[in-house]
């Protein structure tokens, strides 16, 4: 297993969740193994691992509704369990999936959550997240009677019903339409950059993380796999880059007679891709041009899904 | 925060339509006894007053009011034990199995609060049954037949009381048949605790009272020692009120174990949800 610490520029940040050595156990199965993480102000912080690592069980903690086996967990400067009410009067979640009282209106769900979120949450407050979401005009149907997606946006209505300093999306993009999951994303990307909020996002989509997220953590079989900054844990990999050339063969004889012939070759008709840093990309670009290769495109393929498989699998 | 809370909890109940099957339930059954009664209700009362007519005469209405109501009381108070558990056999495990209780419980309410909040919302439903059955049997059976004395009858004879006398029975009579279902209110509030589902806890608490009533009513020697300890046993304590004198022993007694039943049933509940761990 890899496990690493990348240092980063937020230590002088305020650390809004702290959490360190947190131990799960179900009888003889273990569900988190010392898992440390730090969430710092203004953070969005992606939650990554397959199914069955944990993410969940992690987020369950921090929100109180599971009892860690060992560890300790701050938010806020406070510790839990001892200061939970004060805690999550500061926290908005939605911890898998958005479930409502199905026989209540949307409206009247909101009502009912609004009552007992330790703030005085005026009924305009309601209607504006109402519309917020897009569910005006259905704020009076029963949400019985909801699809999964307007489920999920009454559940982001819920979460920023008492203006929470953190805000944690459990997979908030699950059953979305392509639009639905833009609009997530922008919000939460608003929630960081306009509001000041912290979020702490789990998804399985990886993608997500990689366009929302500043740092993240991996786990895996309650495990950390790694965490960090994500932009430093993707550099500090190696990645495939694409180039599309005018001439394959010369732009391959140009490689194989450079410090590249040892690396991974791939062709897919004009694409040569080729496992390499990303410092070494202009270096390559350079070699095609001074042999008279003509490059029409480069593209990096690495993502952080291959990342993220790679790191499983190790 | 604790009225908030139960507000809330109010609400759910409220709008729940299984909340309203156990009152409409009511109403239907009273109403078809009411009519019965109305018509065939003279046939009836003869069958048992029949056995009496060889060394008594009466004189005046005996089918009015005050006996329908305690004729309805007698046969629904070993019923009404299920439409409460319907109801509150499903304030927590209904919210596991919805999927709700997590977001109820990241909320700035303590546990503890939050089951004492749906502790009160079931006395609220309680009293609102118990009300409904009064309004029905008491009120309804009194404006429909008339008032007048009260023969009851009991295993060692019968017992008239006089039309002055009755009100007042009725009411203890109601708030003792109150108390016995606010614990079984408890106890599926307990149950409920143990479980994710919905059905589980109203089908444990049914079973539980079809149990004890069993142990209860078997003339067994070796369930002589337990048997004053069942709420069961209590839950028929009104009738206690219909006693001429009245035994304020057995009534206190009575009381206490209800009472005792409900604070042993909600510190194991409290006990539980604050312990549960929330994985639905």
């Amino acid at each position: 297993m890899i496990k690493k610490c990348l240092s980063n520029s937020l230590s002088t940040q305020e650390k809004i969740v702290e959490v360190k050595n947190l131990v799960k156990n179900y009888g003889s199965f273990c569900a988190l193994q010392d898992v440390s993480f730090d969430v710092y102000q203004n953070d969005v912080f992606g939650f990554l691992g397959p199914n069955g690592a944990g993410k969940s069980t992690t987020i369950r903690t921090i929100l109180s509704l599971i009892r860690p086996s060992s560890g300790t967990i701050s938010l806020f400067g406070s510790s839990l369990p001892e200061n939970r009410n004060y805690i999550l009067s500061k926290i908005g979640c939605i911890v898998e999936k958005p479930d409502f009282y199905k026989y209540l209106s949307a409206q009247k769900n909101l009502e009912l959550f609004a009552g007992i979120s330790g703030k005085n949450i005026k009924k305009s407050r309601i209607t504006e997240l109402l519309e917020f979401v897009g569910l005006n005009g259905r704020e009076k149907d029963k949400v019985n009677g909801f699809s999964h997606g307007m489920k999920q946006r009454l559940g982001i209505a819920q979460t920023l019903l008492h203006n929470p300093d953190l805000i944690i999306l459990d997979e908030p993009t699950t059953g979305l339409d392509p639009q639905g999951i833009i609009d997530i994303r922008n919000l939460i990307l608003q929630l960081k950059n306009e509001k000041n909020k912290t979020v702490i996002i789990s998804s399985h989509i990886l993608a997500e993380i990689e366009l929302i997220a500043n740092r993240m953590i991996i786990i895996d079989k309650g495990k950390t796999i790694v965490q960090g900054v994500v932009a430093d844990l993707l550099n500090s990999q190696e990645i495939i880059v694409g180039f599309t050339v005018d001439v394959v063969e010369k732009a391959l004889l140009i490689l194989q007679k450079s410090v590249f012939a040892t690396r991974e070759i791939v062709v897919q008709d004009s694409i040569i891709m080729i496992n390499t840093s990303i410092e070494n990309i202009a270096l390559i670009n350079k070699l095609f041009c001074d042999g008279g290769i003509g490059v029409s495109s480069i593209e990096t393929k690495r993502k952080l899904e291959d990342y993220f498989l790679k790191l499983i699998k190790a | 925060m604790l009225i908030k809370s139960t507000y809330n909890e109010l609400i759910k109940i409220a709008y729940k339509p299984r909340s309203f099957i156990g009152i409409g339930g009511l109403i239907i059954i009273i109403s078809i006894v009411l009519f019965a009664m109305k018509v065939d209700g003279d046939l009836y009362i003869s069958l048992i007053t029949g056995q009496f007519e060889q060394s008594l005469t009466f004189e005046g209405t005996i089918l009015n009011g005050n006996l329908i109501a305690f004729i309805i009381i007698q046969m629904l108070i070993i019923h009404v034990p299920l439409l409460i558990a319907f109801v509150t056999g499903d304030l927590v495990s209904g919210e596991s199995a919805m999927g709700t209780i997590r977001l109820l419980l990241t909320k700035p309410v303590s546990r503890s609060t939050i089951l004492l909040s749906k502790f009160l919302a079931s006395c609220v439903y309680t009293l609102v049954v118990i009300l409904c059955l009064a309004f029905m049997s008491f009120v309804l059976g009194k404006i429909l037949f008339g008032t007048g004395d009260l023969m009851v009858l009991k295993s060692d004879g019968l017992i008239i009381f006089q039309e002055g006398d009755i009100n007042w029975r009725f009411f203890y009579g109601f708030s003792i048949a109150f108390l016995s279902l606010i614990t079984v209110a408890t106890l599926a509030l307990t149950l409920s605790c143990f479980s994710e589902n919905s059905i589980g806890p109203i089908v444990a608490t049914m079973g539980i009272i079809l149990l004890f009533t069993i142990i209860g009513s078997m003339d067994v020697p070796i369930f002589d020692n337990i048997r004053p300890f069942l709420f069961t046993t209590h839950m028929a304590a009104w009738r206690y009120f219909f006693d001429d004198p009245l035994n304020t022993t057995n009534i206190l007694y009575s009381v206490a174990i209800l009472v005792t039943h409900i604070i042993v049933l909600l510190a194991i509940a409290f006990y539980k949800f604050n312990k549960k761990d929330i994985l639905s």
